[in-house]
């Protein structure tokens, strides 16, 4: 992996120095996995687990007309977003009603911070940059940061043991938290990409190193991209580029629920578009399947449904569950049953509302399991 | 660096043939195989009495990662199947050229063992991939 066109993370040496397989990725050498993936998946649902997202895109806007700008772009309402701290998950999207990215916007004690995607770093910085004269706003994209997720049941204790920062604890689901340290400051998000509890972190390049090591000391386990996705996939977390592109709009991804219609005097991109769709009628939906037969389903594989064909859109084996599940995009009134073509054979599925994974149901899953 | 004990014979797709005391040759993949692949998640594997062809597909394994299909690397009838991967397929993880070995075949004749790498040739051939 000492291919010179992928960009590095300020955990390149960390990563290799750990033995991890190393890919390219979004034009970034990721790591994949540092051991068994599986063994990394089940570490962040039972315990806590760590992973390098310095690849995520990171611009902080500033200036006047910052909140007119974003309540312009994103589809959901910034101005939810009532004092700093507070975080919103939502989409940019084009004047046809397709998902450019998901995004999530904190506002801050200055201006807001915006995080997207790897994937589409150019397309979306593109994006605002092309608007925001017409706003009164600064952008910069943050470079000299790393971003570390911390994630699992234990998470938060472990990162609070490993960093003195135990304030961590009392900060809210979606919310944020700007603390000194080191002469530096480092944002702390209570968000993720695992369906479990957690926190992202946002510092300094240089600081990056020392905290990956200290979060090892206490007891937080590397994990690489491939459990990464193995993890959204069981909560129920769309993957942008995969399950969501510039072709399918909020409804037909499952994300309805993330666009703000009210006030109905907002002016944002692609709210025509969505509120057309709306009358006539949403053609098709992003739903989950679970496979009832040995195999796995990956990405492109064809759907049978009772209401038409659809397409696996993002297909794993679930660590979790002991089986291969899925999100596929297949017609709005498709149920029940399913077959789903795997290496030549039509093997049996049913279409599942996901998450495919609880907190919950893993409690009871765990307590049968006690003596 | 990965194993490739001298005993066995490898395919350039990355299985590995060991002729046993019975004269049946026992397949798996290798270690390097295995790596590559990441956690196995399901093993396909041929039927006992299928006839099977030397580089004629005989199964499949399903990774983490991906799908691949195993070839035979030698033509005869497969003799034993190795169905302890129905329920512990990381055995291929664990142990690729003992407790996660594939199916073994009785073979038409050893000849076409010879047409496939020492373990020298593999380590090198794996080194170029």
């Amino acid at each position: 992996m000492n291919d010179p066109t992928l960009r590095r993370t300020p955990l390149f040496d960390t990563h290799l120095a750990t033995g991890a397989k190393m890919a390219g990725f979004a034009g970034w050498a990721m790591p994949i996995r540092y051991g068994s993936q599986i063994d990394e998946h089940h570490a962040v649902r039972n315990c806590a687990g760590m992973f390098d997202v310095s690849h995520m895109t990171i611009v902080d806007i500033d200036g006047a007309g910052t909140l007119k700008f974003l309540r312009h772009l994103v589809a959901n309402d910034a101005g939810k977003l009532k004092s700093a701290g507070s975080g919103l998950y939502g989409v940019l999207l084009n004047e046809a009603g397709g998902i450019i990215d998901d995004v999530i916007v904190y506002r801050r004690d200055r201006g807001y911070r915006v995080v997207s995607n790897a994937a589409t770093r150019d397309t979306v910085i593109d994006w605002y940059k092309g608007r925001a004269d017409r706003f009164d706003t600064v952008l910069v994209e943050r470079e000299d940061t790393a971003m570390i997720a911390v994630q699992g049941p234990e998470a938060v204790a472990r990162f609070a043991d490993a960093t003195g920062l135990s304030e961590v604890a009392e900060l809210k689901r979606f919310h944020a938290l700007d603390v000194p340290h080191k002469a530096a400051t480092w944002m702390i998000a209570r968000t993720g990409y695992t369906g479990e509890d957690g926190i992202e972190v946002i510092l300094p390049a240089r600081g990056a190193p020392w905290l990956w090591r200290e979060l090892a000391g206490a007891g937080v386990v590397p994990a690489g991209l491939g459990a990464r996705d193995t993890l959204r996939l069981e909560a129920g977390l769309n993957l942008y580029g995969q399950d969501m592109d510039e072709t399918t709009t909020p409804p037909e991804s499952n994300l309805g629920w993330t666009v703000a219609f009210k006030p109905a005097d907002r002016d944002f991109i692609g709210r025509d578009a969505l509120e057309t769709q709306r009358e006539n009628g949403v053609g098709n939906k992003l739903t989950g399947i679970a496979l009832e037969e040995r195999g796995v389903m990956r990405h492109g594989m064809r759907v049978v449904t009772n209401a038409g064909e659809g397409e696996v859109r993002s297909g794993i084996f679930s660590p979790t569950l002991g089986y291969s599940i899925g999100l596929a995009r297949v017609p709005r009134a498709a149920a029940g049953e399913v077959g789903i073509l795997i290496r030549g054979r039509e093997r049996r599925g049913r279409i599942v509302r996901p998450p495919f994974v609880r907190k919950r149901s893993r409690g009871r899953a765990k307590s049968r399991e006690e003596p | 660096m990965t194993d490739t004990p001298d005993e066995a014979k490898y395919a350039e797709t990355h299985e590995w043939a060991r002729l046993d005391d019975n004269g049946h040759v026992v397949v798996g993949i290798s270690d390097y195989a295995q790596e590559q692949l990441g956690d196995v998640v399901y093993v396909e594997l041929p039927d006992v009495d299928q006839q099977v062809d030397a580089g004629a597909e005989a199964g499949a394994v399903e990774s983490v990662k991906a799908a691949s299909d195993i070839y035979a690397p030698v033509s005869g009838i497969v003799v034993a199947v190795n169905t302890s991967l129905d329920d512990t397929p990381e055995l291929v993880n664990q142990d690729p050229y003992g407790d996660g070995w594939f199916f073994a075949i009785e073979p038409d004749s050893t000849d076409e063992l010879a047409d496939l790498m020492d373990a020298g040739e593999y380590s090198e051939f794996c080194e170029s991939e």
